[in-house]
Parts: structure tokens; sequence; C-alpha cells
């Protein structure tokens, strides 16, 4: 066992601004699956074992623990308690061998959960995304505050969350401030 | 002060009364009110200085097409210039001045101007100014710029913030006059997503300004019932006091909702603006129509302005510009406000060239009459009329409402290159090409009687939603027929003003034409008609009417010029948004940012991270004190440096090692495991793109570092070679640049400090140059090792997942204490690999080739790869290229900067006996005097050459010798220790 | 412009980075007899038209296909988008 202390993207306070709550999420751990050429089916099989189902284009599998989006072409991302899946990318190559590569993404992201009433009037000046006509599950990348974010609605109807990149966790903070106190 | 000139009725709240001032006078208006119209209740028609003669202007309009009352709106640092006073919303504490005066607004002494008029025509400033050259900029611009301006800025910084937004919706309706609400109610009946967005604060349109009844109700009431029914619909989103500002392609339209402009300052965090990107599906454009004047000699005294504005100020303000009005007509139209002033109590005489002008009994009507020469000279006192038979009058008055007929608002149907159709019954252009997924309805069609806009808005709405079914009967309302004699301007009209913006006149028009100018785009250039901030909304059509009689051509075969979007100006700050000053870009920060800053290093924006560029210690005064002692330092002993900003691409399959074979000019395919290769990626063109390495963590697996700076470019080019050129290969690629917190450690004490942290055995012989692998670091957290060096010491990179980057680095500087280990920044970093002769942006700067770069023969010529056949090209493969090497001073005082160029030492200093430059540049505390890299002709060939170095423009002449690039260590013998 | 990402439906070409003629799919071979000339007029030579206009955009903010987009460069219809993946396998660049 190590002994070195794990740090947050960014380690902000959980704010509400008017109904909108915007809080760090430091629990999730991330690995990316991308399925290689013939291993197509062992890939969608596990994947099915793991999630339940492979995430459709633009979709979003929440499932208990671990949950997965699609990300590009036979691509995906997945996510699950870091506190027991640390090691996912790990146990996602044991799993899946050479049907698929897997990459570490744990450290490559920030996530941001988002709530409230006016979460919606927030999302419409923050990123360009049908957010109103979004439904559980839908998932989009879009750019906020010129960074590649992807933007998952959650099962709750007023309920967001944004993984965006960590080294810019504080300017993305610090938009998703900005524009809840523009619309509270 | 009493509000002199209002009257009653109107839909301003009495009870609210507001206190603002003009021009330092105090005056008081009401909620409902804009600053022009109670500016006009309070007998103020003098708002302004016009923009080149300086001649009194007042409003001529009660809308956004405004080209006279520009006015300061308010103070210090808000200060907004160019205001439209019929659209500014007046609020408690509202100030505004007049503009583009010297002197106060009635006594203004530039307006000289104005009788010396006979030089200031057309084209003026193109004849007179031409020569002498030099007294452009020293005697005629200052002059110009301080006679005719406009406002001023106030040059302090915007206090306010601005947003961007986006919006997506079935149908956007833009403009909320009756065709605009009949349309959003027809479609948020139906269940669409509707946008309904209208430029005023009160929507209605034309309603509020009317007497017509709908139904059985007044107009403003029935538009002010079906805006509250619309406001209940969740599918419905109203947007008053947003201006749509141009359609662009596919259904794309830009707005911008003022937010805050209808209040003294913004609320805490709320935006004063905010620039909305609208996607609609289909879009029903009801923008309505825009009242022309009609020329004649001073048509633009304060007081004269169009009839359909007289009426908007009595009907939805409750003012009269004045108690007696005369009216100049030659429609029908023009008479609806005679009766509605009438009815109102005031005097009025309408003036109508049609000598089969409908009368009236309640007010005289001179049939076959016209408006000749007006007088009054800071507003209107009197009229001349010329009767048919030749006979002249005076009428006393101080109101002139000017109608010419209607001209339908076609702006946002040009935005798409389309251009409007001639309509011989309207007397206007109507849309004809539309912007694609956009419908016309009401008077922007040339509907222009209520009924008409009612139905055309319903009928519109259900073409772009296609919807089925029998058409719901619509209430009823005004019918009139459009009957109108075109009338652009009076016979023998001279000083008669066509563009009151920009000063423009029915003679400048002609004199465009006498010399040459007839197209309409040479007019509008020569005489700048339609080229103020307006666009010559008001302003156009007279102009090319002109010029049509006088080429004796139709006006559509005379044609429009372009309209452009914004529709009206647009603050800079709303397209700005909110990335501004520290917001401008977002910043990136490196996993050791919070320990760096405790350092108190100095950081350097680098694409956007911030890196720690030196770390300043106590005592040192000079960056160059701080660079060296970390260099020295580190050669001395051991340093370390935070590397995570490199670019890190995850390159992952059973083809990745053909792949890097592709996008790398050097070999990989035999790279074994455990093994990094430095790797040299070139473009298609054979110029080198950009270098890094690769590292080969299983047969399968790859991790390639980029240029930081390069990292999305080099990121972008392999997803294209991988999708567009070998689509079958099976590799994938992630970018995994910030999932990593990745360090250099180096010196000769490198190894004794990682043993103290890595798990493995990472011995010379365990683990020698050039090896990579997956380890643990501190008892067992994964980690990856690279034995490579940028610094030319021993030296390690090392990476933990970027969640431990912080422990990590605490953890190493602990480890180094006993070795003193001293962090460096990346001007350390720069004067290490200067010394190792190591290149980087400055070498791989976009003309440099590998062979330039000392590198020809990495390029392959045993397979295929991205730049290889052309970097064979003879041209790119002469003897004298230019080739890599060092440059080091004879005088070991003198420096040898970067972008100095090298020439032969007894040769001419001139450009065409160049012989190369300086790329990079630093002083060496190991070597204690000025290095650096350059690109010299046939440089390998001139070691140990004495040449001049010089740049004329800075004074740089010192003699240098060429010497290897590899200023330190060129055994690479500290590498493998 | 809005461009119909054939997997993900409508979006904005601000979302996209533009590179340029979609002959760039057809790198000659560098084998062939008169590869040097072949990439010279690859690397170099790039038709202008004023119409339809065959193009390579990379969806860098979405999920990063390349696409080839068939566009007016008059008029900014687009009238048909596809996978440029798709379009180089149609092309026999598989082998």
């Amino acid at each position: 066992m190590h002994d070195l202390t794990p740090t947050p993207a960014l380690g902000a306070a959980t704010q509400t601004i008017g109904t909108v709550t915007v809080a760090e999420n430091t629990g999730v751990a991330l690995a990316s699956v991308a399925a290689r050429t013939g291993g197509e089916n062992t890939c969608t099989k596990v994947l099915k074992a793991v999630l339940g189902a492979v995430p459709d284009v633009g979709r979003t599998v929440l499932h208990d623990p671990e949950a997965g989006f699609w990300m590009g072409p036979d691509q995906w991302m997945i996510g699950a308690p870091m506190d027991t899946h640390e090691d996912i990318a790990d146990q996602l190559k044991a799993k899946l061998g050479d049907a698929a590569s897997v990459t570490e993404q744990s450290g490559a992201w920030v996530a941001f959960d988002v709530t409230g009433e006016r979460m919606p009037d927030m999302c419409e000046i923050l990123c360009n995304i049908p957010i109103r006509k979004m439904v559980a599950g839908d998932v989009r990348r879009t750019m906020i505050h010129q960074l590649g974010c992807f933007v998952i609605r959650r099962a709750a109807y007023d309920h967001i969350r944004i993984l965006g990149p960590r080294a810019s966790a504080k300017s993305l903070h610090h938009a998703l401030i900005t524009a809840a106190t523009s619309v509270a | 002060m009493k509000q002199k000139n209002r009257i009653d009725g109107g839909q301003i709240d009495r009870d609210t009364k507001l206190r603002f001032t003009f021009d330092g006078h105090v005056y008081h208006g009401h909620a409902g009110d804009t600053l022009a119209s109670a500016l006009l209740a309070n007998g103020v028609r003098l708002m302004g200085r016009s923009f080149k003669y300086h001649r009194p202007r007042g409003p001529l309009t009660a809308g956004s097409e405004e080209p006279n009352a520009l006015v300061q709106l308010r103070s210090r640092a808000r200060q907004e210039p160019n205001t439209r006073a019929t659209t500014a919303e007046l609020f408690d504490g509202l100030t505004a001045t007049s503009q583009n005066r010297l002197g106060s607004l009635s006594f203004d002494l530039l307006a000289i101007n104005d009788r010396v008029s006979n030089f200031l025509t057309a084209g003026f400033y193109y004849k007179t100014f031409m020569w002498p050259k030099a007294f452009w900029e020293k005697v005629y611009e200052p002059i110009i710029r301080r006679a005719a301006g406009l406002g001023s800025l106030s040059l302090q910084d915007d206090p306010d913030v601005y947003d961007k937004g986006f919006l997506h919706c079935d149908l956007l309706i833009i403009g909320a006059g009756p065709a605009g609400l009949m349309a959003a109610l027809t479609a948020a009946r139906s269940g669409a997503d509707v946008i309904l967005a209208d430029e005023d604060f009160r929507m209605g349109g034309r309603l509020n300004s009317e007497t017509f009844a709908i139904g059985d109700e007044a107009g403003a009431d029935w538009a002010a019932q079906t805006v509250a029914e619309l406001a209940a619909m969740p599918n419905v989103r109203l947007m008053a006091r947003t201006t749509v500002i141009g359609a662009f392609d596919h259904g794309t339209y830009g707005a911008v909702e003022r937010v805050s402009d209808h209040i003294a300052t913004p609320l805490d965090g709320k935006p004063r603006q905010i620039l909305w990107r609208i996607y609609a599906q289909k879009t029903v454009l009801a923008a309505g129509a825009i009242e022309r004047p009609i020329a004649f000699n001073n048509n633009d005294r304060p007081g004269i302005m169009t009839a359909s504005a007289l009426r908007s100020y009595a009907n939805r303000f409750g003012v009269a510009v004045g108690r007696r009005t005369a009216i100049f007509t030659n429609n029908d139209d023009g008479h609806r406000t005679a009766a509605d002033l009438h009815a109102k109590g005031l005097k009025v005489t309408v003036i109508d060239p049609r000598p089969d002008a409908p009368r009236s009994m309640g007010y005289e009507v001179l049939a076959g009459a016209q408006v000749t020469d007006t007088m009054g000279r800071l507003g209107l006192t009197f009229v001349q009329v010329r009767f048919s038979d030749g006979t002249d009058r005076t009428i006393e008055c101080n109101a002139l409402g000017v109608s010419g007929g209607w001209n339908p608002n076609v702006h946002m149907t040009c935005h798409q290159q389309g251009r409007p159709a001639w309509n011989d019954a309207l007397a206007a252009f109507v849309p004809d090409a539309l912007p694609v997924g956009m419908t016309v309805a009401g008077a922007a069609k040339g509907d222009l009687s209520t009924a008409g806009a009612l139905l055309g808005g319903a009928t519109a709405a259900r073409t772009a939603l296609g919807l089925k079914g029998r058409i719901p009967k619509m209430p009823q309302a005004e019918d009139a027929p459009v009957s109108v004699t075109p009338f652009w301007y009076v016979e023998g009209a001279s000083r008669a003003w066509l563009d009151q913006q920009n000063d423009v006149t029915v003679k400048d028009v002609k004199l465009s034409h006498q010399e040459g100018f007839k197209s309409v785009e040479h007019l509008k250039r020569y005489t700048t008609l339609g080229m103020a901030t307006d666009q010559g909304k008001t302003a156009n059509m007279g102009g090319l009417a002109i010029m049509a009689e006088l080429a004796g051509k139709t006006i559509p075969e005379v044609g429009t010029t372009m309209f452009r979007p914004p529709y009206t100006p647009v603050a800079i700050g709303a397209l700005g948004g909110r990335h501004r000053g520290q917001d401008f870009h977002p910043k990136r920060l490196t996993p050791t940012h919070a320990w760096a800053e405790e350092q108190g290093a100095v950081f350097v924006e680098v694409g956007n991270w911030m890196r720690a560029q030196w770390f300043p210690r106590a005592g040192e005064t000079t960056w160059r004190e701080s660079v060296d002692r970390e260099v020295l330092a580190t050669r001395g002993s051991v340093g370390v440096c935070d590397v995570t900003t490199l670019g890190k691409v995850d390159v992952q399959g059973a083809d990745a090692a053909a792949f890097l074979n592709m996008i790398y000019c050097n070999g990989f395919a035999k790279l074994p495991v455990g093994k990094v290769r430095y790797g040299l990626m070139l473009r298609e063109d054979g110029i080198a793109m950009d270098d890094g390495t690769a590292a080969r963590m299983a047969d399968d697996h790859f991790v390639v570092t980029t240029t930081t700076a390069n990292a999305l470019p080099v990121y972008r080019h392999m997803e294209f070679v991988r999708q567009c050129l070998v689509p079958d290969m099976d590799v994938q690629l992630i970018s995994t640049t910030e999932a990593w917190a990745q360090y250099a450690v180096a010196g000769p004490n490198a190894r004794r400090v990682l043993e103290k942290i890595v798990d493995q055995d990472i011995s010379n012989d365990a683990f020698p140059f050039m090896a990579c692998g997956d380890i643990t670091v501190c008892g067992g957290l994964r980690a990856r090792l690279f034995r490579i060096s940028f610094s030319g010491e021993l030296a390690y990179e090392i990476a933990v997942p970027t969640a431990y980057g912080d422990a990590l680095i605490r953890r190493i500087m602990d480890a180094g204490a006993e070795f003193d280990i001293t962090p460096y920044g990346t001007e350390a970093l720069g004067v290490m690999r200067m010394e190792k002769g190591h290149a980087a942006g400055n070498e791989l700067n976009g003309t440099t080739t590998a062979a330039n770069l000392g590198m020809g023969r990495m390029v392959s010529t045993m397979k295929d790869s991205i730049g290889a056949v052309l970097s064979r090209r003879e041209g790119m493969n002469q003897s004298d290229d230019l080739r890599a090497v060092g440059v080091k001073p004879i005088d070991l005082a003198d420096k040898v900067p970067a972008g100095a160029h090298l020439m032969a030492a007894d040769g001419p200093v001139a450009a065409a006996h160049d012989q190369g430059y300086v790329t990079s540049a630093c002083y060496s505390p190991n070597l204690g005097h000025h290095i650096a890299l350059a690109f010299l002709k046939d440089g390998s060939n001139r070691i140990g050459e004495i040449m001049r170095l010089v740049s004329p423009l800075t004074g740089v002449d010192v003699d240098v010798e060429i010497c290897s690039a590899h200023f330190i260590d060129p055994e690479g013998e500290r590498l493998r220790a | 412009m809005i461009i119909d990402h054939p997997l993900l439906g409508p979006r904005d070409s601000a979302e996209f980075t533009y590179m340029g003629d979609a002959r760039l799919i057809d790198r000659p071979d560098p084998d062939g007899a008169d590869a040097a000339a072949a990439f010279f007029d690859y690397a170099y030579l790039r038709d202008n038209p004023a119409g339809w206009h065959r193009e390579l955009w990379f969806h860098e903010a979405g999920d990063r296909s390349w696409l080839v987009v068939t566009r007016n460069t008059l008029t900014h219809e687009i009238s048909k988008v596809e996978l440029a993946r798709e379009v180089a396998r149609a092309k026999g660049r598989s082998k």
C-alpha cells in the first residue's frame, strides 16, 4: 500500500447560488474503452456485463456501481466510485484483454454536479446544448468557456454532471459560478 | 418642470414619475417613456447636431431606425455614445448628453460648417485632402476628427458584464406586432417550441401606436392579452428588449437581449446584455415596415418627423410634438395621423400632392400641394406650401409629419445574399429570395393592413410548421387597401436631406451621378448614403429613386445595396461576452501549481498552461541569478521540473507500431518493449511538424509525447492519418495529457533520489538510458518511468496519476533534500536544452526540414511515412542548405541574440549575402558566456569559421565562431551514466 | 453553419476544425513511378470551386470524427455529410 495522498482537482466547496448548486465530485474513477478490430463482439459482451447495456450514440447508461457513456465511434468512457474502483482501468483490461484498448482517465477530468431549478437557464449561457430537450442519460460533448467538456443529463430533471479538463478545473468552476450568478 | 406637451392617453404609467437629465437640465417622464418621448413631452425637440454640417436635429422616428436623435447615455465609465433616444427606455436617474457639438447644443460653434456647405458636398474629402500628402496626418485628419465625430467613448474599462448564450426552438418569430403575435399564438397552440423576440420593451408593434380595434377591443389591449396568454404557455419564450441582429446560415440567428439597459446599473453579477445564438428550425420574420420621408428643402428641422412617429408619440406615449401640426403625405396612411391628432384636439393641416387626396370634415386638407421649404432656427416654426397653380402659402406649425409611404422591413431577408423584388402597388421593395427556413408575414411582406398582418402571421406559422386543417377565424380588424402615389422629392429640392445621419442631400446624389458614380454601390460609397449607424433605413429608398430618375431607369433596375448584419449597432462588449481580461481564455494549471506557488515561482503562460518560469530565492535580484543557479544546481547535483504540459497520446492496438511508422519519419517497428525512441514528425510537404518521444509500454501500446504547444494539432493530425489514410489499421488514440503528472528529475544524483521513491530496481543495468516501463512508487502507486533527457544529464521522467502529482513533488523534494535538489523552471529548461543542442519550437519553426535540423538521415528510406517522399525533393537537398550549428562570441562578453543574422567575416552586410540566422540564444552559466543555436548555410562544414553576427535593427554586430551545437557533453556520457 | 453529423445529428460548425479539400484522402502511392509528381500535386494543388466542394471537417469539440462534408461554397448549402473513415474505406484505402 502506498502512502501518497491524492488531491482533488480543485477542492472547491459546494456553492449554492439562487437555486443552483455547484458541487465538485471527487469520487469518480474513469477509464476509456476503445474496441479493437475484431474485438467488437467481446467488447459488447463485457460492456453489457459491466453496465447492463452498451451506451448508444450520445447516451449514457446510468448503472450502479459502474456507469458509462459513448465518446466516439466504438469508444466509451466508463466511470465508477473511486473508493472501490481506483484501478478501474486494470479491472476493465482484465476483462477485455486484447478486445479493447483501455486507458486510465481518472486524472484527466474534473467532475462537477450542477443541480437546481435554474440549471437549464445556466446551461443556456454556458454551452451550446439543447438542455431542455435532453432526457435522463443524454450526453453531449460541448465547449464551456472554450473548454471541451462532457455534459451528462442525470436521472433528476434538474441535475447535470459536467466532466471538464482537470487542469482547467479552476477556470471551469469560475465559469460555472459566474453563469449561476448570472441566472440566479 | 411641467411636461407641457403631455396629452391624455397612451401606454405610459402616469403614477410612476421618473426624473432624468439631458445636458444637465432636469426633466420628468413616466415609466413606459423612451428618452425621446419624455424629452418631447417636456417640449424639447432639439436633441443633437448633424454629423457633417452640425445642423440642429430632433428625432425623425419613434423607433430603432432613428438617424438623428443620437445621444450619449449615462456617465463616466458607463457612458455610451450614439444611443438612439427613440429606443432608450426611460429610467429614474437617467442622464444623457447631446453629442457632436462645440459649445452648447443650441449654439454650436461648428454650425459654421452649414454655411460653407457648398464646399462640403459629396466627395469633398476625396477631392480636397489628397494633397499635400503630409498634411493629411498632421493637419486635416485631426480637424476632421474633431469636427465630424459622433459621440465619444469614456476611455475607461466597461464596468458591466455580458453573457453569450444558445437557444434552440422549432419556430423563431422576429417581431411582436400583429403578424408576429398571431404567428406565435398559432404556433404555440400547436405545441411547437416558440421564441418570440422583439426589440421593443413593449410587445405589440404598431398596435401600440394605432387606434385600431381588433375584434371588440383596442389593438393595444388585444396585444397585451395575447402576450399574457403566450407568457403562460411553457413552450413559449417571450423575449422583449431583444433585437435579432442577423440571419446566418442554416437557421442560425444572432440576437442581443438588453437585460439591464432599462435600469440605472445592472444588479450585482447580472449581465447588461446577452448575445444569443438562436438555432431555429423555422423562422417567421414579422419585422414590420418603416415609413419613409419625402425630401424637400430644410426637411431636417427639429419637429419634422415621419407621420407615423407623430402618431406613436401621441397614441402610445401621450405626447403632442407640437400643438399645431402639418402633415405632408402622398398616401392615405398619412391621413391617419391627421385624424388621430385631430381626435386628440390638436390643430392639423394636411398637405397632399395628390389632386384626389381624401377630404376631411374635421381638418384642412390641401390637395395637390407640396411643402417646398421650412423655417425655424432650432426647431420648426413655419412650413411653406406651394399649390398646383404655383401659389405659395406659409403655415405656422411646430410639428410636421411626413409620409412617403412604407417600406417593408426586408433587411433580414437579405442576409443570405437574397435581393428584394419591386412591388408597384406599394412602390416599395418586398422580400423575394429568403434564407432557408424563413417565412415572412405582415407588413414586412407587404401586407400593410392589420387584418392582412393577422392572417399572414397565422398562415406563416402554419406553413412553417406544416400544420394541417382549417385556418381558424381571425378577429375582425382594419383592412384598408394601400393607396400611394410614388413621390420621393419635391421639385427643385436641393438642400433636402435624404440621409440625415450622414448629411447626404438630394444635391449630393445628383452630383454623384454627374461625376459618374452611378451604380448604387458607387453612390453609397461616394456620398456615404446609408453608411451611418442606421444603415440608411429611412434614407436609401429616396437615394435610389433619385438615381433611377437621373439614369432614366426604373428603381428595380437600379437595384438596392446589400443589407448586412447587424440590424442595429451592437456593443463590442456583447460580442466579447465573458472572455475579457483574466477570463479571456481559460488557464491550465499543472499538478504542481499549488506547490510552485508556495515556492514563490514566477509563472509564464505557455499555450494556456501556467508554467513555473523560475523559482527566485531570497537575495536574488534578477531572473538570471535564479536561472543560473537552477542550471548549475541541476548539472551539479539534481533538479526537478514539471513537464506535465507535454502533450501525451496513448496509442494502442495491434497496428500501433505500424501506425507510428507512418506518422514519424524514423522507424518504430523494431523498437523493443520497454524502450523509448525520439521521433520526428514531418508534414506531407517534408517540413518538420513536431518532435517528441514514443515509449513502447507493451507490444501493442505506446505512449507518445508531443511538444506543449502542438499537442492539439498533432493529435488532430494523428486522427486524420488514422481515419482517412489508414482506415483499417487496428489503432486507437486517446489524448492523456492531463491524466498524468510528469516530472523530469535530472542531474548526476537523479538516480539516487528516485531510488528512494521507485519500488523497483532502476540501476543503470536494470533501467538503462532510453528505458521505460510501468513501475510503482512509494509502496505501490501505479506510475510510469522513462529514462529520457532533455537537459543532457542523467535524467528520468516519472509519471503518476494526476491526483497524486502534488504528493509526488513533495516526496521528490523530501527525497532529494540530502542532495540539495533544486526545482527548475522553463528558463533553466531552455538553457540546458540549448547547452545540449536540442531543437525546440524555435528550430521546428515551420520552415525547417529534417536535414536542416541535422536529422536528415533519420528520414527512413526503408518505409513510407508522412512527408518522406517530398522531403527527398531536389530543392530541399542542396549542398548549401541550412544546417543547425552552435554560435559563440569571440569576445566572451558579447551577446549573440536570437533573430540576428550571420554574415561572412569579410563580406558585405546585406540581405543578399545572408548566410543564416540565430534561432535560440541564452547565457550559459556552465560555459560562462552567451551561446546560441543557429541555422547556417552548409553549416556542418563550417565549424570553426569566424563570422559576423548582425542585427542592423537592434544595433548588433559581433564576431562569432561557428561551433557544434552540443556545447555540453557532446559524447553523451552523462546521459548514460 | 450547421453540419448534420452522420452519428450525432445537427451540430454547429463552431465545434469543428476545417482542413480543406477531401482529396487529401487520396494520398498517392509512395512507390508509384511518378510518386514525386503525384505528391507535389497532392500537397500543393487544390481546386477552389465556386459551387459544390467536398471538404474535410474534424469534430474536435465532439466525437473526434473526421467528416467529408459536401458543401456549396456559394450558398453554404450542405448536401451530404459522411464519415471520412467510411469514405476512405470506399476508396480502397483499407489495405
